[in-house]
């Protein structure tokens, strides 16, 4: 695990400076200073780790437990056996709806609660700590308070609803077919709104006053600032989020479905993502053996969609970037 | 807490007029309340006795529903005080050196112009695509051969290689905004890079190292997989695991429950209050300003 | 000279003397996915052990339900898993044994306390090897608030028709809600409706073994006999059970406020400590008057030893008083709803238990009928069935797409039922 990634280091150490902008700098060596704790630790305890369990995915199970080389094999069989590829497309699509929701509820809310905290109220630092601490909590206690909420016989939300004479429109959400995903995601949307809320807040105030007072001297007025003037600058920022979304979607959001709807996604696998249907064929459930063999695959699979989100955006950034320095 | 970031700002908004403070303060508000219902919800009926949990579940604990009952349970049963002291270290230790060392690294990303710049930057970043609760395997047998099993010292470990590429990642698409002009000065002046990086770079990202130390903190401190594969022993368990544990022998004592996730919920509140007031320190010094 | 020779010689004795305290001194740990147990085996069962085998420490170290499986496979590969695990029935454990993991134990003399069909779910399919002592079958039913029947002058149903009656009359009089189940969590619909009053449909063991041969399927009427049960099942389940999970419905039920609670006697305990009301218990109804009646008597749990612990002597000692007489009684009436499925003969205490227990004499025993063989493949028989009965229950399924759904699933992989 040790050999390639030093090699790299060394040669990136005594490499000549390439590139457009040359640093004056004499040595290079501090380069491998500054990455080599990382990258060690990283590769050591995560990249090693992950390798070795992807790799099982070109590989075929045994009774007794030992493996052969199946190639392709096993991609094969998620994509085209009946029995897993609708499984896998049902989970595929269920993570796309997911990230829908949150891009458009989740984000938007961020940025607008993020807009109205720059805007520096009294008791800003009030609301922004109080609007984050979902955000703190863990999935067990989440799952729970939400499920206790929504349940029927708790009768909280229709207590509520029945307060500003809604009451008719409650339904048990989390447990119709129709309904469960979207609840499911509304409240991931609950818990990690702070998280686009932060980073966008801290975007903000990091632009300079002199912009924003040049822009008021034009005649600008607030509205038009925000829109002409932060926006922009804050693009680069709303890119991370909306990446750091699209990740979280097939990796965090796992928990919260697992612990609220269980390693089936129920009902009738109606919520059932990726994360679920990896770690029931990875883990087992029940009676269902563990497969690590097609757990790998799922998780191989999964890493090729991200990796395909995450190399559009990379390429859009460059894109951008590039033309910033030009 | 109240921001005084900027004057400027907080005068025009005053200009504004009270109907858009109105508005402003509504939403802030009304999102707020929503925020934060759901938490004092737990922690008003961990107050109360079982029935009073269900028949009066939005009311005030008094009188007869009132009870310590469920508190009683959690102290008596669970070495909370144990598990939140295994918590605060792993949590803490992690954070510290998943900013130490994805700030080291990022700022050589954002920095510097070397050949595999690009491959590093993308091979640091490869983490956050799978899980990494599917390398647990490998990591266990990792941990056994160091003989690091049941210690804290391998949810560190781990820890730190799982929040390093969202932390790289961020601060590198942060320090790459840094303006250049300030470190090559420095360099004219004659500062070796260590000293540019931790005399210039990080007082400059301070806010930003606030913001990922707390989007780290949040995976480490709720994780439940790593301490039941990692130190599932009673002395190296973690809050979150202990609650666990605890609602699943108390299943139908929901008393005992909520009490059990009031109790868990505290610290985690604390250790942000924490980075908040560091942020804001951050914020407030002006550095980003420059 | 001397005065090393002495050291030495000390030191030679130290070892000696540690040596064989450590053959005896062994701290042997037990995987679990039963952490409601904890005080339990804290309090009473691992005290009782030690009393008779002073020397051996014992803890139990149990994981939520939700993550044994995974928690387990995952030390058992790293190599860090407890000497003695709790084992799933049937396929889940046999799996594990075939992989090498789970120690063969058929020398053990306490399995000879057992009958042969508690045996049978921990061996392979030829009987060759046996691999978990028995710990306990559970019982499938209802357990009914015995006050509430009172105040409604309402008997114990025998028959399907008897049970919609007493359905009819509670739903009449508006106090409680007739039925304590939700769909939810899913595995209730299937484990506590499906399987629980399937047998009186298909004929328990005989319909059971008629799958597994390959000369019934599940879409033949008495298979889907059941679901339609469970569709009249709904009017009378409470508002909003899609949403209503396992534990809702324990509250439901334990606080009063629901009549009947289709069941597993595993509740018995933790009802008997959160209820304040007299509960009785009735098996299965039969559907006409003076057949004869089924019950589902699942051999739900046996432990047995990790094939690499470091202290076989130990772990094996622990087993063989798991099969002894002794642990048979203490398990029973300290758990009570988890039977012993040992010969030895005693009192059970409890008598919502001794109740349940009694059907073993009155009816036709059988297990679930998606353990044994069935659940081997992909898709896997005992998740379907999870899914397709909370379908039937939340009306996204008709009892005949249900049943159709388990067949096509099981005839993907298994050759039996291909032809």
């Amino acid at each position: 695990m040790s050999d390639p990634t030093t090699e790299h280091l060394t040669t990136a150490g005594k490499s000549p400076a390439s590139g457009r902008k040359k640093r004056r700098v004499a040595g290079r060596a501090h380069i491998v200073v500054f990455l080599a704790p990382a990258v060690l630790i990283y590769t050591v305890f995560s990249i090693y780790p992950l390798v070795e369990s992807l790799r099982l995915s070109l590989f075929d199970g045994l009774p007794d437990g030992s493996a052969v080389w199946n190639g392709l094999g096993n991609y094969a069989t998620l994509l085209f056996d009946a029995n897993w590829a609708g499984q896998f497309w049902n989970a595929l699509w269920n993570n796309l709806i997911l990230f829908f929701i949150h891009m458009v509820v989740q984000n938007p809310i961020g940025l607008l609660l993020a807009a109205l905290l720059s805007l520096a109220p009294r008791f800003g630092g009030t609301y922004r700590t109080l609007i984050f601490v979902p955000t703190l909590l863990s999935v067990v206690i989440v799952g729970f308070i939400w499920e206790l909420i929504l349940s029927p016989l708790w009768g909280v939300s229709e207590t509520i609803l029945g307060g500003i004479g809604l009451a008719w429109l409650y339904q048990p959400w989390l447990g119709l077919e129709s309904s469960a995903l979207v609840t499911v995601s509304l409240i991931s949307v609950w818990q990690y709104v702070g998280i686009p809320m932060m980073l966008i807040y801290a975007a903000l105030l990091s632009i300079p006053d002199e912009l924003i007072d040049a822009a008021r001297v034009d005649g600008l007025n607030g509205w038009w600032i925000f829109w002409k003037v932060k926006l922009p600058l804050i693009l680069p920022t709303l890119g991370i989020v909306a990446i750091l979304t699209y990740i979280g979607n097939f990796t965090a959001s796992f928990d919260l479905i697992y612990s609220i709807q269980g390693a089936l996604g129920a009902p009738n696998y109606s919520t059932d993502v990726m994360g679920t249907l990896l770690f029931r064929t990875f883990f087992g459930q029940q009676l269902q053996i563990g497969d690590t063999y097609m757990g790998a695959t799922i998780a191989s699979m999964m890493f090729f969609i991200i990796l395909i989100g995450v190399s559009f955006y990379l390429v859009l950034v460059q894109r951008r970037l590039q033309r910033y320095e030009m | 807490m109240t921001d005084m970031t900027s004057d400027s700002r907080a005068r025009s908004s005053r200009a504004k007029g009270l109907s858009t403070k109105f508005a402003v303060h509504a939403v802030l508000a009304g999102y707020t309340l929503i925020a934060i219902f759901p938490v004092i919800l737990v922690v008003l009926n961990s107050f109360k006795n079982r029935r009073g949990i269900f028949t009066d579940p939005l009311g005030i604990p008094a009188g007869e529903t009132f009870s310590m009952e469920g508190y009683a349970t959690v102290l008596t049963e669970g070495d909370f005080l144990t598990y939140f002291s295994n918590s605060l270290i792993v949590t803490v230790s992690s954070l510290f050196l998943i900013l130490l060392l994805g700030a080291m690294a990022a700022h050589a990303l954002a920095e510097y112009r070397f050949r595999l710049n690009t491959f590093i930057g993308i091979y640091l970043i490869l983490g956050i695509m799978v899980p990494i609760r599917l390398g647990t395997v490998a990591i266990l047998e990792l941990m056994v051969d160091l003989n690091l099993v049941n210690t804290l010292l391998a949810l560190i470990l781990v820890y730190t290689a799982s929040g390093l590429p969202v932390a790289v990642f961020i601060l590198t698409e942060f320090m790459r905004t840094l303006s250049r002009d300030i470190k090559d000065c420095a360099r004219v002046d004659g500062l070796s890079e260590y000293r540019i990086f931790f005399e210039v770079v990080v007082p400059l990202i301070r806010p930003v190292l606030a913001t990922v130390a707390v989007f780290s903190m949040i995976p480490i401190w709720n994780d439940l997989w790593f301490p039941l594969i990692l130190a599932s022993g009673d002395a190296t368990k973690t809050v979150t695991l202990g609650v666990q544990q605890f609602i699943g022998q108390y299943t139908v004592n929901w008393s005992a429950v909520l009490a059990s996730l009031s109790i868990a919920i505290l610290p985690v509140l604390g250790l942000y209050a924490l980075f908040s007031r560091q942020l804001i320190a951050g914020i407030t010094s002006g550095a980003v300003k420059g | 000279m001397n005065t090393m020779l002495k050291t030495t010689t000390a030191t030679l004795a130290l070892c000696i003397a540690s040596g064989s305290v450590m053959a005896q001194d062994a701290t042997i740990t037990i995987e679990s996915w039963r952490s409601e147990d904890q005080a339990i085996w804290d309090n009473v069962l691992i005290p009782a052990f030690q009393e008779s085998h002073p020397g051996i420490e014992v803890q139990f170290t149990p994981t939520a339900p939700t993550e044994y499986n995974a928690a387990l496979n995952a030390r058992l590969e790293g190599g860090t898993a407890g000497d003695l695990i709790v084992c799933r029935p049937f396929d889940g454990s046999l799996a594990l044994f075939e992989r090498g993991q789970l120690a063969d134990i058929s020398d053990l003399e306490g399995l000879s306390n057992f009958p042969d069909f508690a045996r049978a779910a921990w061996q392979t399919d030829d009987a060759s090897a046996t691999f978990c002592v028995p710990m306990a079958s559970v019982i499938h039913g209802f357990i009914y608030n015995a006050d509430a029947f009172a105040e409604l002058g309402l008997e114990e149903p025998t028959t399907v028709d008897e049970f919609f009656a007493v359905l009819d009359a509670i739903q009449e009089d508006g106090t409680y809600t007739p039925l304590a189940i939700g769909s939810a969590d899913q595995w209730e619909a299937a484990t506590m409706a499906y399987t629980n009053i399937g047998p009186t449909y298909w004929g328990g063991e005989a319909g059971r073994q008629a799958l597994i041969e390959g000369s019934a399927a599940f879409t033949d009427p008495e298979y889907v006999a059941p679901f339609e049960v469970m569709e009249r099942w709904t009017d009378y389940m409470g508002r909003s059970y899609q949403a209503q999970g396992y534990t809702d419905s324990q509250n439901l039920f334990t606080l009063g406020r629901a009549a009947i609670y289709p069941t597993g006697s595993w509740e018995i305990s933790g009802f008997n400590a959160q209820a304040d009301f007299e509960m009785g218990a009735f098996p299965p109804p039969v559907q006409a008057a003076g057949d004869t009646c089924y019950i589902s008597d699942h051999t739900d749990i046996g432990i047995g030893m990790n094939a690499a612990t470091d202290n076989p002597e130990a772990a094996r000692t622990f087993l063989e008083w798991v099969a002894s007489p002794e642990f048979a009684e203490l398990y029973t009436n300290e758990l009570p709803g988890f039977f012993s499925l040992s010969n030895a003969e005693f009192e059970v205490e409890d008598p919502l238990a001794q109740e349940m227990i009694s059907w073993r004499q009155e009816c036709e025993s059988t297990i679930r009928v998606a353990h044994q063989i069935l659940s081997r493949g992909e898709p896997n028989t005992w998740n379907n069935m999870w899914t397709v009965s909370a379908n039937v229950f939340n009306d996204a399924a008709s009892p005949e797409e249900a049943a159709a759904a388990l067949q096509d699933g099981l005839a993907a992989w298994y050759a039996p039922q291909q032809n």
